[in-house]
């Protein structure tokens, strides 16, 4: 199961017929079990990850730090709830240390960041303090490096 | 005006020139197509190797070492050889750090080679032993190994090849171009007739650490077989470093001083840089090869299984990231299969006759490249026999 979920991570167009003929099962068999990995929301989604910088329609993300003074009965859940709630919401980690919930952000502009932090998150009961970072240059995500690396200029090719 | 033809070297002038240079002409014209074609690593050298030699390059280490290369360095040959084969070998007297494993067939062969002498060498087998022994003024004598046998070489083909005169055996496994490998059983027989003789073997071990479903086995730890046995690896295969040239040949002490003689003369040493990157590769890369290998091994069976869906006859490669599947039934020698496959589909693969006699009517396949990409050549394949008449169905 680990190994079929370490394939798809890295590349998720594998083919159940690939799948099968590296881990040495047969294909039926890798695709029951991509099924039932699916069904179980251990596989949340497919998809791809896109460089929008490079199609100069990228907005802008930024990583908000939330403090908050937990809801009796609730703890942090209902809070979190309603900030994930929102479509600008990549990412909501609840985090040790001296701030509680980190919110990724991404939007047309910094301007419609800051007014999804005026208008909506510290407006949220609970919600004690807010600090937003805008993010300024990706360099990796998920594992990739997401600048071109440069080719070597000439290569030998020999057999 | 100079008549360079007149002023040339004879031998130099007999050297073939590589046959499918024009095929890679070609492909460099094209940008879109897919190469399967040139037997290099895919991957980047890993990092903390690439460092280690950035930073003895910050440390101002930009100076010769000893001929024989760094001690650190054989030190760590000598270290990993046991770790990883249980080869025994003194680092001060028997290992010699060369400029890839090239320069160490090099040195082996023009160390042991009077004109006259014969040297055997199965094919199909990677290009460069034959013109090397003719350099030497030794005479090549290749065996052909069969599929049926997975291209290994078998007793009765090294018999009948033994005359007076042979020198030297040449054992390329896991091999270049067939994938295929010499297990325990197939080095035992061969053993058994080296034994007793004054044959020596050049084992080009360049692949060792790529084998799939077992470990490799150097002859060169079979009874009798150490004193006659000279080990050739390097760091281009098992670590993705190609370009650093480095590799390294362990011999007896008698064979390893001459070599060096030659070795201080033509080379001096190998890159200072190099040799420092190959000190971590050795001792923190195991992780590296583990890694790689594991890849390779997926793509594969990727490969293997792509072949035997479209009916391309093949047996299964155990070594190096090759695969060398049956194209002769289409009526096209395989110089010809494999030029309008490239014409045609944009997928480069190399003709086996390139390899030697015995090679025809069969092409390489190298499957250090993606997996997208391998699937993506073997459904090209699959439409460009499809248009093709099938002459002899086995």
């Amino acid at each position: 199961m680990n190994e079929i979920l370490k394939l798809l991570e890295r590349d998720c167009r594998l083919t159940p017929r690939a799948i099968a003929d590296i881990t040495g099962r047969d294909e039926d068999s890798a695709s029951a079990e991509i099924a039932r990995l699916e069904r179980e929301r251990v596989i949340v989604k497919y998809s791809a990850l896109i460089d929008w910088d490079k199609t100069g329609a990228g907005g802008v993300t930024a990583l908000i730090e939330v403090k908050i003074s937990p809801q009796r009965g609730d703890g942090y859940e209902r809070i979190a709830e309603r900030i994930y709630q929102y479509d600008e919401v990549d990412s909501l980690y609840l985090m040790s240390g001296a701030f509680d919930l980190a919110v990724l952000v991404s939007a047309p502009t910094m301007r419609h960041v800051s007014e999804f932090v005026f208008a909506h998150l510290a407006a949220i009961d609970g919600v004690t303090a807010t600090a937003t970072h805008f993010i300024m240059k990706k360099y990796k995500e998920k594992g990739c490096i997401l600048d071109e690396r440069p080719e070597q200029e000439e290569r030998g090719l020999f057999v | 005006m100079i008549d360079y033809d007149s002023v040339l070297s004879d031998k130099v002038k007999t050297l073939a020139p590589s046959g499918i240079r024009r095929f890679f002409d070609l492909l460099e014209e094209m940008d879109d197509a897919i190469s399967l074609g040139i037997g290099e690593p895919d991957f980047v050298t890993p990092w903390h190797i690439r460092d280690a030699g950035i930073r003895s390059l910050e440390r101002g280490f930009t100076k010769y070492t000893g001929n024989a290369g760094l001690s650190r360095l054989r030190a760590a040959i000598s270290e990993y050889l046991t770790r990883r084969f249980g080869l025994r070998y003194d680092p001060q007297t028997r290992i010699l750090v060369t400029v890839g494993g090239s320069e160490a067939i090099d040195l082996a062969i023009r160390s042991l080679v009077n004109p006259g002498d014969e040297v055997i060498i199965p094919v199909p087998s990677f290009v460069c032993y034959g013109p090397i022994t003719l350099l030497a003024g030794g005479a090549p004598v290749y065996v052909e190994t069969k599929a049926e046998n997975e291209f290994r070489l078998t007793p009765d083909e090294l018999r009948a090849a033994i005359t007076e005169k042979t020198k030297l055996l040449v054992l390329p496994y896991p091999n270049n171009p067939t994938g295929g490998i010499m297990e325990r059983g197939d080095l035992d027989a061969i053993a058994e007739i080296l034994r007793g003789t004054d044959i020596l073997i050049l084992s080009d071990e360049i692949y060792a650490e790529l084998t799939y479903g077992g470990r490799h086995i150097s002859i060169a730890s079979l009874p009798g077989m150490y004193e006659r046995t000279i080990v050739v690896n390097g760091f281009s295969k098992c670590y993705a470093m190609t370009g650093w040239r480095m590799g390294y040949v362990c011999a007896p002490p008698e064979l390893a001083a001459q070599m060096l003689k030659i070795h201080q003369y033509a080379i001096m040493c190998a890159p200072t840089t190099s040799q420092y990157a190959a000190i971590e590769a050795l001792t923190y890369g195991d992780d590296d090869i583990e890694h790689m290998r594991r890849e390779y091994d997926s793509r594969r069976r990727i490969l293997l299984d792509g072949l035997r869906k479209i009916g391309i006859d093949c047996f299964e490669p155990r070594g190096a990231f090759y695969m060398f599947p049956r194209v002769g039934d289409f009526g096209l020698s395989s110089d010809e299969f494999c030029e309008r496959f490239l014409r045609e589909e944009r997928v480069a693969i190399i003709p086996g006759s390139a390899f030697g006699r015995g090679g025809d009517g069969f092409a390489r396949m190298c499957y250090a490249s993606s997996a997208g990409n391998i699937e993506e050549a073997v459904s090209r394949l699959g439409r460009f026999i499809g248009r093709l008449p099938r002459k002899n169905i086995r």
